[in-house]
């Protein structure tokens, strides 16, 4: 076993995702086969090989620092749950 | 023929000669919707109100004798993971469930621009994970060529429409094979374009180094008229990639004499089932009859392509649908203390459990201490996946192989275990992480159900593909066979 429930639980938390008990049970087994596959890849030597992280080389693309006019308040605001005077309205932080 | 069954330059040509209206093409195509959609299920939004007063300005505009261009007045959908100005746009989750976008993508400008007609917004699995179409939040979808069988996916309703006669044509997306294996599902001819060919403005992301739009259409020539239209350089994608985009038209001639085709022979391993091999080996016949050279070739990385492929997808995922906190849009728990909780539940009841299986998996192997184990080392093998291609696409003009490794299975057969539904990817995922373009074209039955070869080629030759797949297409009758779906429903 390459990952512990405990472990399960933690990433869960990183993830923001609340588990139930059998969720962390699936997961921890579907983790563990998903991650023994992958296990396949140690076979490789890749000490002398980059990365990729995307297939067609990109660079930094810019515009022109112009200012333009972004979209309505309005409408940036028409999808969320809770608004208040403009601003997305969020539970107690602090 | 009915109506419904013809291709878009064929209903382009009875519009242009006012044999029909656009206001009747679409009531034609409501009327095929209301017959079949009880079983096949490819929608989860129609707009049919929408579509036949976007219809009323095409005939107005031919009324007027206006020229009118190859895709207007033409019945379409998008999958739902494409951004329509006030059309519901879910990605067949419930964390979406009552997202109404305020713009369009990229996609969906250019097709509305070109007088395509959208009926509405198409099923897949939830945020684009999955190969069956049985992840969605709501109901799977059903192939056309039996309704117990899967369509593949992710783009399960974008495929099942277009063999459905449902639509003439449609959008899906690409991330590990989702246009081209439920292509090959369902009998339609799928495309998935060089990664930053067509614009993911407005596409919902799931790996964005991965994800592509690409047509589902019914013949190769409808492919060709539809990429014309969506591809091309976007400023508002800065993934997307300025290049001369030809007319796609033009490839579209029968004659492949002296082409080069490499057979990869890695791809007709283990898990490839024989009735599909067989039906591969006398397309590679038919190709060869037709004047190609076809020479087996070696990719010997093949095999870590799956392995590489579920851990820089869900890692990609992981990031991308962070976004989803129930903050600025999408669904929101209200049982809640304060906001960590409040983001913990609200991506628990928001997400099925594919999507949090990924976004577990890809947050672990993005985490402290296994970033280089799992991420990074796949990073690598990526570079070995893709100089494999390069290698194999100096000397080959195109690369053949099968789609999927099998026919379409049996709803539910595949659900309860992840990696056998994840190796239903394994002859599509090595082309997405190499960013290369690729296209499925129906090749054949095994036991009444579609079979696709898949081609794939150099960045950018979707031409050279077209050619290829054209001239297969025109010297064979597989797409021209349709599935019969009854107006009873069966389900």
């Amino acid at each position: 076993m390459k990952i512990s429930r405990e472990e399960v639980e933690y990433v869960a938390m990183l993830a923001r995702l609340e588990l139930t008990a059998q969720e962390t049970e699936d997961y921890t087994g579907n983790l563990n086969s998903i991650l023994e596959y992958a296990g396949i890849l140690e076979k490789l030597d890749t000490s002398e090989v980059l990365p990729t992280a995307h297939a067609v080389p990109l660079h930094n693309v810019m515009r022109e620092d112009v200012v333009k006019s972004s979209m309505d308040a309005a409408k940036v605001l028409a999808n969320a749950p809770d608004v208040e005077n403009g601003f997305f309205k969020v539970p107690k932080i602090v | 023929m009915d109506i419904t069954a013809r291709s878009a330059a064929e209903l382009h040509t009875m519009l242009e000669s006012k044999a029909i209206s656009a206001t009747e093409l679409v009531r034609e195509f409501i009327d095929r919707i209301n017959k079949v959609e009880g079983n096949v299920k490819a929608f989860v939004t129609l707009t049919e109100e929408s579509a036949l007063e976007q219809a009323a300005k095409q005939d107005e505009k031919i009324a007027r004798g206006e020229k009118i261009g190859p895709l207007a007045g033409i019945p379409m959908a998008f999958k739902d993971n494409m951004c329509l100005t006030g059309i519901r746009t879910t990605c067949s989750s419930k964390m979406l469930e009552n997202f109404i976008p305020p713009y369009d993508a990229t996609v969906v400008e250019r097709l509305l621009d070109a007088g395509a007609i959208s009926l509405g917004k198409l099923n897949m699995d939830e945020f684009a994970m999955g190969s069956s179409t049985e992840n969605s939040a709501f109901f799977p979808t059903h192939n056309p060529w039996d309704l117990s069988c899967v369509t593949g996916g992710s783009s399960g309703g974008s495929v099942a429409s277009v063999a459905a006669d449902e639509v003439a044509y449609s959008l899906g997306s690409d991330t590990g094979g989702s246009i081209r294996q439920p292509a090959a599902f369902c009998g339609v001819v799928g495309m998935k374009p060089t990664y930053g060919a067509v614009s993911r403005y407005g596409l919902i992301a799931f790996a964005s180094s991965l994800d592509q739009i690409g047509p589902v259409t019914k013949t190769v020539r409808d492919n060709a008229l539809v990429l014309n239209a969506i591809a091309g350089h976007d400023t508002k994608d800065s993934t997307s990639v300025p290049f001369e985009k030809p007319d796609y038209t033009e490839f579209l001639v029968n004659d492949i004499k002296g082409l080069k085709i490499g057979i990869p022979w890695e791809y007709f391993g283990e898990g490839i089932d024989q009735g599909v091999a067989r039906v591969i080996q006398e397309a590679i016949e038919t190709l060869k009859g037709l004047g190609a050279e076809v020479t087996e070739c070696s990719m010997p990385h093949t095999e870590y392509a799956m392995p590489t492929y579920y851990l820089i997808a869900p890692a990609e995922c992981s990031s991308n649908l962070a976004r989803f906190d129930g903050v600025r849009y999408g669904h929101r728990s209200q049982n809640n203390e304060d906001i960590i909780s409040m983001f913990r539940k609200t991506r628990a009841e928001g997400f099925g459990s594919e999507v949090k299986r990924r976004i577990m998996l890809g947050t672990y192997a993005l985490s402290s201490g296994y970033y280089d184990a799992y991420y990074l080392k796949a990073q690598k093998v990526r570079t070995l996946i893709k100089q494999d291609f390069d290698n194999a696409l100096e000397k080959f003009d195109v690369l053949l192989s099968p789609t999927a490794p099998t026919p379409a299975f049996k709803l539910g057969e595949k659900l309860t275990d992840p990696l056998s539904m994840y190796m239903s990817d394994i002859c599509t995922s090595p082309l997405n992480l190499a960013g290369l373009p690729g296209i499925s074209v129906p090749a054949g039955f095994v036991n009444g159900l579609p079979v696709g070869l898949q081609l794939m080629g150099k960045a950018f030759s979707e031409g050279m593909l077209y050619r290829v797949a054209y001239t297969f297409e025109q010297n064979t009758d597989f797409h021209k066979v349709k599935p019969e779906l009854t107006a009873e429903v069966v389900l």
